[in-house]
């Protein structure tokens, strides 16, 4: 098998997702009143909208992961190559992860990795 | 008829065979597609309803329970029950709920999880696709889960499934990081991304006695990150049900909740799995080197056996784990993972790399 029969795994996985939806959109007694349709929250209407600014927080994290993300896939093909480079692929790597070191000890002290 | 347990290669070529003989090429491919789609879905339904049993059973035992007892001997068709009754439930739609993206959730986690599944070997010739990138393509197709569960939170309009899919997102995408830099340090000693070329290599020791130190830290490493990604307790806080209710699914009613569900199980079955195909040999059986007899009678194991051996081994950990530690708060759980695994992990791969440049491993 190649790599093109991804399509089927993905259209396979759709179809055993879409017939269960149909079929549970379709057999089962339905029934609807208004309390129904309310968001499971505390029982009584819902205040104010639920889209609203969040904690920054997370999206700092999600910035440093996306650095740290990159970084690895740069590590990939240095991981495959290392045994047959020797030295030059450690001396190599010893570089890169002293820069990354660098940059995650900055994100630390900064205050970046606390959680507020 | 070529059938042999132990190598399903050629079992592989006589169907091929057969239905070329019979058929047109391409014919024959989708047969071929359509037979490895159902088999694939029945082997993702059946392990699915099992691992929810299985974890119901092993909570009850650790809580001095007897668990589910009543449908069918022991109770392993209690699982089965509660598909059909979940299939039969309304589906209810939450006013100003976002209708596209709450239909489109539980499609992406499921898709992610059963593409993903798709690289892993369970036996000698016995994988859907076998890729030269495979630990990379697994990485990044169930990373794309989290993609679902923060629209599930998103569109819900609920603040309970908001504040949990936010939680869920920041957790997982931390915790890919050092699922992904731990298998990093055994493609180091590996040498090859393939997992077909990874199980070979370790058919005179596992790669967890090969790269003895760095590979046992890896290994700790990816239980713990693992068990973070696939969102199960103690660093199940996106659900914590004491305060969120259910988390990103509360919203969820019927078969829709069954995904997400049935998407958390597999997901572990898919940790645990990559994790016993790199650091335990996969379907490699044990074998000690020097002791002719000791790996003559290991050989005789089918190899899915071994295979499914070692996965169950660490599904059970991670239930173990489960039920065993508290949960964590939002920001031990970050500490954890940037200030304790991700150092950890960048320095075990120099060793690695350390070791495997001075020949140090075995």
């Amino acid at each position: 098998m190649s790599a093109e029969s991804l399509i089927l795994f993905f259209i396979v996985g759709a179809f055993l997702v879409g017939i269960a939806l149909l079929f549970s959109s379709l057999v089962p007694p339905t029934s609807t009143n208004p309390q129904k349709a309310e968001a499971y929250e505390c029982g009584i209407p819902t205040e104010g909208i639920t889209w609203l600014q969040f904690n920054v927080g997370y999206y700092l994290f999600a910035i440093i992961f996306l650095v740290f993300d990159v970084e690895t896939v740069f590590i990939f093909p240095w991981a495959v190559m290392m045994k047959s480079m020797g030295m030059t692929a450690f001396i190599e790597i010893i570089i890169f992860f002293f820069v990354l070191g660098v940059g995650l000890l900055y994100a630390w002290k900064k205050g970046a990795l606390k959680w507020e | 008829m070529t059938f042999n347990i132990y190598d399903f290669t050629s079992f592989n070529r006589w169907i091929d065979e057969g239905l070329n003989s019979i058929m047109s090429p391409t014919w024959a491919l989708i047969t071929e597609m359509a037979i490895i789609g159902i088999v694939f879905l029945l082997f993702y339904a059946v392990v699915g309803l099992f691992l929810v049993y299985a974890e119901r059973k092993v909570c009850a035992f650790m809580q001095n329970r007897v668990g589910p007892n009543r449908v069918g001997p022991y109770g392993i068709f209690q699982t089965i029950a509660d598909f059909i009754k979940l299939l039969m439930k309304e589906l209810v739609y939450i006013k100003d709920s976002d209708k596209l993206l709450f239909n489109l959730a539980p499609f992406i986690v499921i898709i992610a999880s059963f593409m993903a599944l798709s690289a892993v070997p369970f036996a000698k010739g016995l994988h859907a696709i076998d890729f030269d990138i495979g630990i990379l393509y697994v990485i990044a197709v169930s990373s794309l889960g989290v993609v679902g569960i923060l629209l599930a939170g998103w569109s819900s309009n609920n603040k309970y499934s908001l504040i949990g899919a936010m939680r869920s997102g920041a957790q997982i995408v931390s915790y890919e990081l050092s699922v992904g830099l731990s298998l990093l340090t055994i493609i180091v000693l590996a040498g090859t991304m393939q997992f077909s070329e990874i199980v070979e290599m370790q058919r005179n020791g596992w790669f967890i006695f090969k790269g003895h130190i760095p590979a046992v830290i890896a290994f700790i490493v990816f239980l713990i990150a693992s068990t973070a990604e696939t969102n199960r307790g103690p660093f199940d806080l996106a659900e914590a049900e004491s305060e969120l209710t259910a988390g990103f699914h509360t919203e969820y009613s019927g078969i829709k909740f069954a995904f997400f569900f049935l998407a958390e199980y597999m997901n572990m079955f898919l940790v645990a799995s990559i994790g016993a195909t790199v650091f335990w040999g996969g379907w490699m059986p044990f074998h000690v080197s020097g002791w002719a007899g000791f790996n003559t009678i290991m050989d005789y194991i089918p190899p899915f056996v071994w295979y499914i051996g070692k996965t169950a081994f660490i599904i059970w950990l991670m239930m173990l784990f489960k039920w065993t530690f508290p949960r964590l708060r939002i920001d031990q759980l970050l500490t954890l993972e940037w200030k304790y695994l991700l150092p950890i992990n960048l320095v075990n791969i120099l060793f690695m790399a350390f070791l495997v440049l001075m020949h140090w491993h075995f």
